[in-house]
Formats: structure tokens, sequence, C-alpha cells
């Protein structure tokens, strides 16, 4: 047990020392490296997204976004896939459980059911206004899957339907794929920004990337709101 | 500054504590609590995209998927 603790504690000086090596080699906050400042000064220019972090993220790096989006795609598959097995087993025993679920406090489903438009609003704007404000896609769909978190827990009876959410999903990587592969098919490259990039600040601006944002934000939303779903097993 | 360096120290406090429970939606609470001082950091340091993330995903949804997992569990951490 003692060597073992020795063992652990060299491992961790060794990790440490090896951090420490690291990050003092990376000047922090001194000078920008060359990719970041060719962002920052031709970004807007090229992308006619205001917004950097989105010209980045949706445009110089679109492929990596598909690849994110995809692995949350594959996290709520799984996800499902696991607890379909169990929700199996356990419906012939959930019929009382189902009965003793308590209402929520008024308190709680008062303030839910002013909320929930709120809330679904401001994630389909910061979704949509993902090339002017700072946010996008999954900051949105992030705050769209809160608000219906805030509903589940309201309402325990209550539950998406399974179908249009999938539906909605499945639309927005269509979308994600389809725009990607018009843009191979007019400009030559997957995910090119195709469209005209019009007046930089407008809301129809920057060409492709608030359509992506907006399949990117359905996406990302109703997968978010589905792995809650299977986790509460309350899905018709 | 000061101000970061308070949050930075509360920030380690909580991270300790979130160890250290034994219940575990006290752990999950302190948890979301890093997750939302990291969230304010991020807005400090000029990165107000990574905040609105970190403050949706870690302090929100995430607290929630756990204490949806604890409760179908157990709350409190056994002793050896």
């Amino acid at each position: 047990m003692r060597t073992r603790k020795i063992v652990s504690i060299i491992i961790l000086l060794i990790i440490a020392g090896g951090f420490m090596i690291t990050f003092s080699q990376i000047p922090f906050g001194k000078d920008k490296i060359n990719v970041a400042n060719y962002y920052i000064s031709r970004g807007i220019e090229e992308t006619g997204a205001v917004n950097i972090v989105t010209s980045v993220v949706l445009n110089y790096r679109g492929f990596d976004t598909l690849g994110e989006v995809t692995v949350l795609f594959i996290a709520a598959i799984g996800l499902g896939a696991v607890l379909f097995v169990e929700k199996r087993v356990q419906k012939h025993t959930s019929d009382n459980k189902e009965d003793k679920a308590k209402r929520a406090s008024l308190i709680l489903r008062t303030g839910s059911n002013l909320l929930f438009p709120l809330i679904l609003l401001f994630g389909a704007y910061i979704f949509i206004h993902g090339h002017l404000t700072p946010g996008g896609g999954f900051q949105g769909g992030a705050v769209v899957a809160s608000g219906f978190l805030l509903i589940y827990l309201a309402f325990p009876k209550q539950s998406i339907n399974k179908k249009s959410s999938s539906v909605a999903e499945s639309l927005g990587g269509l979308i994600f794929i389809g725009i990607g592969l018009l843009g191979l098919i007019f400009s030559g490259y997957f995910l090119s920004n195709f469209l005209p990039k019009g007046i930089p600040n407008t809301l129809f601006s920057a060409g492709i990337i608030p359509i992506i944002y907006i399949a990117v934000g359905f996406k990302v939303g109703f997968d978010l709101t589905g792995i809650i779903d299977d986790l509460l097993g309350r899905s018709k | 500054m000061i101000f970061q360096l308070i949050l930075i120290f509360i920030m380690i406090i909580l991270a300790v504590a979130a160890v250290v429970f034994k219940d575990l939606i006290n752990a999950v609470v302190a948890c979301a609590a890093v997750s939302l001082i990291t969230s304010i950091l991020f807005y400090f340091l000029q990165a107000p995209d990574v905040a609105m993330a970190e403050a949706a995903i870690g302090a929100g949804l995430t607290t929630a998927i756990f204490i949806i997992a604890i409760r179908r569990t157990e709350r409190h951490e056994k002793e050896k």
C-alpha cells in the first residue's frame, strides 16, 4: 500500500513537471500566433461574420464543427440505446411509480409556464444572431434544452413528442451536411461559403453561417432534450 | 484583478469540497458552482462565447443530469 502511494506521488510529480515545462514555453498573452492574427485582421472581410469566433468555428474550421455535432449525436443515440432496454424491463413495475409522482409546487409550475417561452426565445435569439453577437448554435441549443428541462421538472407527467423532436434533430444534421455538399458543388470544396456575404453587422449577412447555426441550434437543442428525456425515462 | 483572484480562490475551495463531500448532491452543487465561476472568469478573459457554453452546459444541464443519475442510484457515498 505504501509503495503504491509513493509510486503515485512520483508519477504525479512527473506529470506536474511536464505541465510546468510545457506551460513555461507558451507565451500566454504576449503575442498572438500568426493564424490568430490572420483571423482577426481578415476574418470579417472574408466571411462577413462580425463575431470572429463564429467565423472560425463555422467557416475556417467548419469541418471540425460537423465532427463535434456528430459526437453529440452519437452520445445521444448511445444513451437512448442503453436506456431503451432498461425501460422495457421496467415497464411492468412502473405503474405504481406513476401514481406516486406528485405534482410540482405552484410556484415552480407558474414560473416555468411564464419562463418557458422566454427561454426558448432567448435560445433562438442566440443561435440566429450567432454571427453578430457572442454565442451560436451550441450555446443557443443548450439554452433551449434547459428550457425543456424546466418543463420536465415542473410537469413530471408531460413529455415532448419524440417523433417530431427527432425529425427536427435529423433535419438539423441534414441541412448542415446538405449545405456543405452544395458548397462542394458551387465553389469546389466542402462547406465553402457560396452565398453572398452581404453587409457586415446586419442579420442577413455572412452567407451560409446563419443557416448552419440555426441547423446546429435545432440539432443540439433536441439532442440534449432527448438525453434528458431518456434519463428521466418518460418518453412515449 | 483582485476580484478574479478571489473567484479563483473560491473555485479551488469548491473543487476540493466537491471531492470531500460524502453527500453526492452537495458535491454536484459544488461542481456546478465551479462551472459557474469558470464561466464568469471566461467572461472576464473576454471569451463570452465560451462563457455562455460553460454556463448553460456546465452549470445547467450537467448538474441536472448528475442529479437525475444520483436520484436513480445512491445519494450517500459509502465508507470502505
